[in-house]
């Protein structure tokens, strides 16, 4: 049967937007997400919500936003701050605009079980 | 003194061409493209085409003394030659705000680019841009929503949105239809679009598609996490029947409907838009019938005037054209109008065909939308050319995927996401897109398969409409 070999068979999974159809990043390539977004001049925030509720336009906020904040390390600990105390909800990684008074980035950095 | 009445026909130029004229701030300025009958001097041509997309006609009234048309003439205050092009000049233009009415973009072009095409001692004639001053503009409600309300109500951030037009344009029944925008949303896309010509034909009326495309838009988000959204085609044969398809698709939950912009009229467009901004829905623009009017590089309407009068109108987001698909468009004039469409202010710059400084004040922008003949090989290029804040269309490129739409859409997020990523961490996501694209396969069957299926098409034709440069 050559259509069994040839064709998958897609599954739908829960991908929560952006860098969702990407493997898990390595703490480089987090580093380098963080580093863009404090290059564009935006605010770099933690955030956390149950996964039950991921559809919420409010996650909460871990803290506030690291205002003018430069070091790269600061932000990698807060998240995993976060995620440590919150292990079963999902972890974003927001980059606030200002000046669009938009995101110019936002990606889930750790999913909750 | 007043004026004394002289019957008969005088030269354009004496009243019309004014190259002493310092255009006021509060001026609607055009730039157009003449091409003259042979013997008649530029300034006549010019100033022909001022007067008659203005006050004048070919012979003095003796009812034009009851008015002072020194306050309301056009003029003509430059002539500029056209690079690499003896034939042509280029016409300035500047027209007194009085002779528009506000916030009515129909009134302008019907002043613009009316009789006056037609007129005798013209060959041809292009309208190549508006300088629409800002008193203008703040009479124009504009996009209902601009790019950063709709990044948040659709809750997409960094990178440009993903969508398709559904797949066979015409002759699915409802529920098949729905099947298929089902497919693509579960497996990646934030949007499918209607084809322009679906409206509500016999194969499937619009009530019935509207029903079938809203759940699977509802269960997607569901499977997902993500929000969703189909452009259900308003376009009908009359404003009430669009708005009556448009409340539909708001009681139903739908986040977007979409327009077709020429073919529909800028009036019907900018009632649409207005009932979009009042009631929380995004519009998608689509623009069939424009290349009728902007290919012809020394006839017509060149599409920036036209994408800037759709910004004015009122739209979310509006196609552009891809600069690397199977349809025309010059990059450097592409990247010219996109700025039109999404920035505050824009200068002149005519290396991107931009004639003049364009300041739009607090006017929402507008998403470009990249759709036709676009693949997954593409991505890095259109990543690089569009930017964020832009929606990539890949119709072919997703339901043609051997796997069928889901996978597809699948292979062109993941090659997107891919895109993004590198671009972020300081790659130079076009020179090294190869790379890019074949390492995100190498966990992503699905792109794997989509770069397999893709690689030997290209699209290099030379483009018909170039800007005018040495």
């Amino acid at each position: 049967m050559p259509f069994k070999s040839t064709v998958g068979d897609y599954q739908t999974v829960a991908t929560l937007e952006t860098f969702g159809f990407l493997p898990p990043f390595t703490q480089d390539e987090i580093y380098d997400q963080i580093a863009y977004i404090i290059a564009q001049g935006w605010s770099p925030l933690v955030e956390h919500v149950h996964p039950s509720n991921s559809m919420a336009t409010y996650w909460s906020y871990w803290k506030l936003p690291f205002f003018g904040e430069k070091d790269l390390s600061v932000i990698v600990s807060e998240l995993e701050a976060c995620h440590r105390a919150y292990p079963d909800h999902h972890v974003r990684l927001v980059g606030y605009d200002a000046y669009t008074q938009s995101q110019g980035s936002c990606f889930v950095v750790f999913e909750g079980r | 003194m007043s004026k004394k009445y002289d019957a008969g026909v005088k030269e354009y130029r004496d009243t019309y061409w004014t190259p002493d004229y310092v255009p006021l701030d509060s001026d609607l300025l055009a730039c157009f493209k003449c091409t003259g009958q042979e013997g008649v001097p530029k300034e006549e041509v010019a100033a022909a085409v001022a007067a008659e997309s203005s006050t004048g006609t070919w012979s003095s009234v003796w009812s034009e003394l009851l008015t002072d048309l020194d306050f309301y003439k056009g003029r003509c205050y430059r002539i500029e030659d056209v690079p690499g092009d003896k034939e042509a000049f280029y016409a300035f233009i500047a027209y007194p705000l009085d002779l528009f009415e506000e916030g009515s973009i129909t009134n302008v072009l019907t002043s613009l680019v009316g009789n006056v095409f037609g007129f005798k001692a013209l060959r041809h004639l292009r309208l190549e841009d508006i300088r629409f001053p800002l008193a203008f503009i703040k009479t124009c409600m504009g996009p209902p929503n601009g790019i950063q309300v709709e990044r948040d109500r659709m809750n997409k951030y960094g990178r440009p949105l993903l969508g398709c037009t559904i797949k066979p344009k015409l002759g699915l029944s409802g529920k098949n239809y729905g099947r298929v925008v089902y497919e693509c949303l579960r497996g990646g896309l934030d949007f499918t679009k209607d084809d322009e010509n679906i409206n509500s034909q016999p194969f499937q009326r619009w009530q019935n598609r509207f029903e079938f495309v809203a759940e699977a838009v509802k269960l997607s988000e569901q499977e997902t996490g993500e929000k969703k959204g189909h452009y259900l085609n308003c376009t009908a044969a009359t404003p009430e029947e669009m708005y009556e398809r448009a409340e539909f698709a708001k009681e139903l939950g739908q986040p977007i409907i979409m327009h077709d912009y020429i073919t529909g009229g800028f009036t019907a467009n900018t009632g649409l838009a207005k009932w979009c901004r009042k009631n929380g829905m995004l519009l998608h623009i689509h623009r069939a019938m424009h290349a009728v009017i902007d290919r012809h590089p020394k006839h017509g309407i060149h599409f920036r005037v036209l994408a800037k009068c759709l910004r004015l109108s009122g739209g979310d987001q509006l196609h552009t054209g891809t600069v690397v698909g199977k349809l025309e468009g010059d990059r450097q004039s592409t990247l010219g109008y996109i700025d039109q469409l999404r920035e505050s202010f824009v200068p002149e710059d005519r290396s991107r065909g931009n004639f003049f400084d364009q300041d739009w004040g607090s006017m929402g922008g507008v998403f470009a939308v990249a759709s036709g003949g676009i693949h997954v090989w593409h991505m890095p290029a259109l990543v690089s050319i569009f930017g964020d804040d832009s929606v990539l269309q890949f119709g072919g490129g997703t339901h043609g995927h051997p796997w069928g739409s889901a996978a597809g859409a699948a292979a062109n997020r993941v090659a997107l996401e891919a895109c993004v990523k590198a671009r972020n961490a300081g790659r130079e996501i076009e020179r090294e897109g190869r790379d890019i694209l074949l390492e995100a396969a190498k966990h992503s069957p699905e792109l794997a398969i989509a770069l397999e299926t893709w690689k030997e098409i290209k699209f290099e034709f030379d483009t018909v409409d170039k800007l005018d440069v040495n």
